[in-house]
């Protein structure tokens, strides 16, 4: 051997072991992750005795839309997605239009109370008032079974507050303040002008933190609204999924159908599309939008 | 204003204000108005939305009153308190909510560090990224898909997984109906769902790792699990602790969610957590005073637990929250 790092290159046995070893494992974790996703959507899209007996497991077999016709049909799927569509892009855009300014305002060195603000910001994460004083609270403000609950209350988090904040810490030197102050900017000026448009990654990671948590809010419905027509998306997933209420066509309900029935084999090809229809707007979207949602990790990483 | 009191030093008070009338505050407000109106609306939210309700904690020590409203009850001291130690659900509901969070908390560390540890070693940016790429998908599904899924995949007499664990011979399995199946489940769908998401910032810590370590331990002759027993696994250690210590004070917060969801008639037994509890206690049967005096006793717990790893863990390591 000529080169002193020639033994660095070479795989041993040892290496070779270990490579496959490793080979294996990836590929099992892919498949752990990635299948019973993959099979959702290949039995929404198979007949339903197929998928019951076990011969789909691949690729879909004997084509069945009878599930999607159904979904198409109900009304309450559509009622939901539209409240949840709606409640989600207001809220998102309340947060943002909270949480971006005061995380400025956090991240200026020059301004002191900014430690007892954050005290006041960062305890609520660790001590609450609980459910019962919120519910009441809510009660007294009118916000029950008003949609407005669905926005108001969670208007800040303070976690993607936190975020924000490190990431204008990090990204806004000192000296591009003192430069826009001698230009006679004011902070409103220096924070829509400058901060903003350099924070374009910032506000995308929390604006789909935000987005995200909205789509998948399950417990205000559950726990501050009666009135059906205002429930959101994951409240009539429950209704179908998880308390096998009946399709307004009347296949669905396998309540009172004996277990491995016909009517039960339906509902769950039911079931596999309503979590392909309300999941897909996630999935598809994800790729796209992976590399925000770890980069907001990591700002958040940063230790505040 | 003058073109002067604009020009605002960065780098807070180390060039003197010019001299001006008014007091500390009002010399404060002047300069820094801008600033508290940008912060003025998350101020106000979390007033309402977080500290009014801590306020409405002293129900837990009163009569609930509804003519009155939260503060309006007569005093009743610990009574509430005394009623929960003494019901019959104390000593369950306790021990259901320390089995599943416990149970949560240890296999969800362990699995983003293992996970993080291999991925680190796949050679290949591209396969890198598509393997942490897959194994974050599941993270953002909701939870009522997800145990929506749970139903599908473990129906007794079609799911997926019931089939195939009918393959070694146990036919028709119910794990949902089963009282002794509810934490696996329970576990297991709560690291296949964030194991990937939560392993991102052990990868960041590995990706920080100095290279010519690898290199003079391979000099020096050490193997591929010496290597990431000796330099990947002391890497995490700071992560781990303050995840760690995150993750202790909220030992009582059980998902209320999914464990809300998974509940059925035959599970309650070792369902029913405290969180669960006090939603039926309180908004389901109107039991203001006493779930409140429950959500406080839990919250109490929660904070007890955070301090006292902080304080170990800044005892031992260094490393704390604050």
């Amino acid at each position: 051997m000529q080169r002193p790092f020639a033994a660095l290159r070479r795989d041993t046995p040892g290496d070779l072991v270990f490579k496959a070893l490793l080979a294996l494992c990836c590929v099992l974790v892919l498949l752990l992750a990635l299948y019973p996703i993959y099979f959702v959507v290949i039995a929404s899209v198979s007949d339903p005795t197929m998928v019951a007996t076990g011969r789909v497991w691949l690729v879909p077999r004997d084509l069945s839309w009878f599930g999607y016709e159904q979904i198409l049909a109900d009304e309450r799927i559509w009622n939901g997605y539209r409240n949840t569509l709606v409640y989600a892009l207001v809220g998102t855009a309340l947060n943002l239009v909270v949480t971006m300014p005061a995380a400025f305002a956090l991240s200026r060195r020059e301004f002191r109370p900014r430690r007892p603000l954050m005290f006041f910001f960062a305890f609520t994460m660790f001590f609450s008032g609980g459910l019962i004083p919120m519910y009441l609270l809510l009660r007294d403000l009118n916000l029950l079974d008003n949609w407005l609950v669905f926005v108001l209350p969670s208007a800040v988090n303070v976690f993607n507050l936190i975020i924000a904040r490190s990431f204008f810490e990090h990204s806004l030197p000192d000296e591009l303040h003192e430069a826009a102050s001698i230009d006679g900017a004011n902070y409103f000026q220096f924070f829509l002008k400058i901060a903003l448009p350099l924070s374009m990654p910032i506000l995308s990671v929390i604006g789909l933190y935000y987005l995200v948590q909205h789509w998948n809010d399950f417990f205000t419905g559950l726990v501050f609204v009666r009135d059906y027509d205002l429930q959101p998306l994951q409240i009539v997933l429950r209704d179908i999924l998880i308390s096998n209420q009946a399709f307004s066509g009347g296949a669905g309900g396998a309540g009172g159908a004996g277990a491995g029935s016909y009517a039960q084999q339906y509902a769950d090809q039911i079931k596999y599309g309503v979590i392909v229809v309300s999941t897909l707007p996630v999935i598809v979207l994800y790729p796209f939008l992976q590399r925000y949602f770890e980069k907001g990790v990591m700002i958040g990483a940063v230790k505040g | 204003m003058t073109s002067a009191t604009t020009v605002r030093p960065a780098g807070g008070g180390a060039a003197r204000a010019p001299r001006r009338a008014g007091s500390r505050p009002a010399r404060h407000l002047r300069r820094y108005w801008q600033l508290w109106v940008m912060l003025a609306p998350a101020i106000a939210f979390v007033a309402v939305f977080a500290y009014v309700p801590m306020y409405g904690l002293q129900l837990a020590f009163r009569e609930f009153d509804f003519a009155a409203g939260i503060t309006g009850g007569d005093w009743v001291g610990l009574k509430y308190f005394q009623q929960f130690f003494d019901s019959p659900q104390f000593w369950t509901l306790l021990r259901n909510t320390v089995v599943i969070s416990m149970s949560t908390l240890v296999a969800g560390f362990i699995a983003p560090i293992t996970l993080a540890l291999m991925v680190n070693q796949v050679l290949g940016r591209r396969r890198k990224k598509f393997l942490q790429t897959a194994t974050y998908l599941p993270h953002f599904i909701s939870i009522v898909v997800i145990v929506g899924m749970l139903h599908v995949f473990l129906s007794p007499s079609s799911g997926l997984i019931t089939r195939l664990v009918g393959l070694f011979g146990v036919d028709g399995a119910n794990f949902l109906g089963s009282a002794s199946a509810f934490v696996p489940v329970y576990v297991i769908s709560d690291v296949w769902q964030h194991a990937g998401w939560n392993s991102i910032i052990y990868l960041a810590a590995l990706a920080s790792v100095d290279t010519q370590l690898y290199e003079a331990a391979k000099i020096d002759g050490a193997g591929r699990f010496s290597i990431i027993r000796h330099i990947d696994v002391p890497a995490l250690v700071p992560t781990m602790i303050v995840l760690l210590i995150l993750n202790m004070g909220n030992v009582l917060n059980t998902g209320f969610e999914k464990i809300f969801l998974m509940q059925n008639p035959l599970n309650l037994g070792v369902s029913e957590v405290i969180a669960t509890y006090v939603y039926k206690i309180g908004i389901l049967s109107n039991q203001f005073s006493y779930a409140t005096a429950i959500g406080l006793f839990n919250t109490l717990i929660n904070f007890a637990f955070l301090m006292v790893a902080n304080q170990i863990a800044k005892r031992v390591s260094n490393t704390s929250l604050w």
